[in-house]
């Protein structure tokens, strides 16, 4: 459960987050819109790396905007990157085991939950080798691994099938829809391949310039007039 | 090719000049893995044992500064290679090091391996603060910012002067005529036990350093040089991270100044100059700022070619020429650096010579 009150980002001019207020319930959601919209901003916001002018984000009946950012993640904000951040000089094991040392997690071992998450994202490589031997898509799971690992709450995916051929975008797809049963987290699902969106969220909010313009439920959402004129780029109508 | 992995729960893939990464799943149980810390090992105990009994006395010092400058290239290989963070001030803690190790042997009767601890410490905390602007700053600009600090460091040394026996803070008697040589440790007071000493001691610094490639800072490491925001948003404290790796390499070169302090006996104000710094990024480039092996290589370049031309009566000077042009083949067309250029190189060599070899005896069976 995550809800945005009035999230304000001002750089210099541009403004990309214009009180943007929205809450995610539980499981996959969706946050689509044109280029341009804000969505990694939105995220660069939920990491920490940006910070907004103004308003309210409570995640789990916490205030996420006073945590420090390399905190979040101990807490268990979990973040793939647009473009994909696996570190090569490292194996799959170690990015893996990474996120994992430096998150607050008692309990089971952890070389359990590393393999156990390099499991879950079905990665069929040896944890052994290094991810800079690895091709694109390999690459996209060990992410997705490292924000799974241990014990996420919020799992932001940005454009996590961005450049994939379609047969690894089902099985990313499969991925996906797993992650709340199975790790419990809320995800947060940023691309722009609408049969993905469809196929893995039951509700999906829309972003333009920095704007909330519309949310609910996806198949209902892709609909929308609106959100067909935000995408299709033609004036924008009088609500 | 990787000639070392830089953190992993898993030896380094590769043994062989040839060896790429290795695939197998059960690869940590394969006797392969054994076999590169074993030759390291006993070449490492030749080294120690042999070289005093081979070369003459010039050579066993000049082999002395090898291994002391080793550790040196090895901590600012940490800052540059693994990090990502290029400092220029590494001379200047070197000097610092040996200042505060001399200063101790002579104003106290401490053993030596506790004085070179305690300039190891000392020097840790004044490095870490060299280290503050690389929070702020990166690239070119924290490489200025170290090169200034460098600066400042070696004048305000040269105006304090050594530390010669006298007294007072400073340690310091301009008057005096006598002046009695830093003392060394008392199982090392002839070159060649002094030369198995730091050897021993560089060991020492050299598992240091593995244990933490090897570990979490490790891989935090890897992850700050890859991409800073992918390490933030994996949990990682960069700020705490960056700063570890200039407390680590701060307090392994004071350890070398420690060991320099006793390898010269008599420091002044020129033993360091602030182009020291620029020498040892130079030499460390060229060698492999990405592997322990690269800073092996880097101290040889640096302190064996330098006697080398020395004894042949040739000035040491053109060895910045040399570097200058090292440094900018390496980076146009080998940026890990010596250790892994040669291999492939003499690989490259090996086949031409068999191909050359090889091509009469073909050209015999095609006449037949």
């Amino acid at each position: 459960m995550i809800e945005v009150s009035d999230l304000t980002v001002r750089f210099g001019g541009v403004i990309p987050l214009d009180g943007m207020s929205v809450s995610f319930e539980r499981g996959t959601c969706g946050l689509i819109g044109p280029n341009g919209a804000g969505k990694t901003t939105f995220f660069n916001v939920l990491s920490g790396f940006v910070k907004p002018v103004s308003g309210q984000i409570t995640a789990f009946g916490e205030d996420l905007l006073k945590m420090a950012h390399y905190r979040r993640a101990r807490w268990g904000v979990r973040r793939t990157f647009q473009t994909e951040q696996a570190i090569e000089e490292l194996s799959v094991y170690d990015n893996v085991a990474m996120i994992h040392e430096h998150s607050k997690v008692t309990g089971k071992s952890r070389r359990e939950d590393v393999l156990g998450a390099i499991d879950f994202v079905k990665l069929g490589v040896n944890p052994n080798a290094k991810v800079g031997t690895l091709g694109a898509a390999e690459r996209r799971l060990v992410e997705v691994a490292r924000a799974v690992v241990g014990k996420p709450r919020l799992v932001l995916l940005d454009e996590p099938a961005a450049g994939l051929p379609d047969e690894e975008t089902a099985l990313l797809s499969e991925v996906i829809q797993a992650i709340p049963e199975h790790m419990g987290a809320l995800v947060i699902l940023v691309d722009h391949d609408m049969s993905l969106v469809s196929s893995c969220c039951e509700v999906t909010a829309v972003l333009d310039f920095g704007k909330l313009i519309a949310s609910g439920p996806t198949a209902e959402v892709l609909r929308d007039e609106q959100v067909m004129r935000a995408y299709l780029g033609t004036e924008e109508v009088a609500a | 090719m990787k000639t070392e992995s830089s953190a992993g729960t898993v030896p380094p893939s590769s043994d062989g000049p040839n060896g790429g990464m290795a695939r197998g799943s059960a690869r940590r149980l394969e006797p392969r893995s054994l076999v590169r810390p074993g030759v390291i090992a006993v070449l490492v105990l030749c080294y120690l044992l042999f070289i005093p009994s081979i070369f003459r006395l010039y050579y066993v010092d000049a082999w002395t500064q090898v291994t002391i400058y080793s550790i040196v290239t090895l901590g600012l290989g940490v800052l540059v290679g693994r990090v990502g963070m290029v400092s220029l001030g590494q001379g200047a803690v070197l000097a610092m090091g040996a200042w505060v190790a001399a200063r101790l042997l002579f104003a106290t009767g401490l053993p030596f391996p506790i004085v070179l601890l305690a300039a190891g410490l000392i020097t840790m905390v004044l490095g870490t603060l060299v280290g503050l602007p690389a929070l702020r700053m990166s690239g070119l600009y924290l490489a200025l910012i170290t090169l200034m600090l460098a600066g400042a460091i070696t004048l305000v040394l040269q105006n304090i002067n050594f530390p010669n026996g006298g007294h007072g803070f400073t340690g310091y008697n301009g008057a005096s005529v006598h002046i009695p040589p830093i003392r060394r440790p008392s199982i090392a007071t002839t070159d060649p036990a002094f030369f198995r000493y730091s050897v021993v001691a560089a060991i020492v610094m050299f598992l240091l350093v593995l244990v933490h490639l090897r570990g979490k800072p490790g891989r935090a490491w890897a992850a700050i040089r890859q991409s800073e925001s992918a390490a933030l948003a994996g949990g990682i404290n960069t700020t705490l991270y960056k700063l570890w790796a200039f407390a680590l390499a701060s307090f392994i070169t004071g350890v070398a100044g420690g060991l320099v302090a006793g390898s010269y006996r008599y420091l002044n104000s020129l033993t360091f100059t602030t182009q020291d710094s620029i020498t040892l990024l130079a030499v460390v480039l060229m060698g492999g700022a990405y592997s322990m092996t690269g800073a092996v290589v880097a101290a040889i370049l640096l302190k064996f070619l330098q006697a080398l031309l020395n004894d042949w009566g040739v000035s040491p000077d053109w060895l910045t020429i040399l570097f200058g042009i090292g440094v900018l083949q390496v980076l146009t067309t080998a940026p890990r650096g010596i250790v892994e250029q040669m291999p492939k190189d003499l690989a490259r060599l090996w086949r031409l010579l068999r191909r050359l070899g090889g091509r009469p005896a073909a050209a015999r069976e095609q006449a037949q």
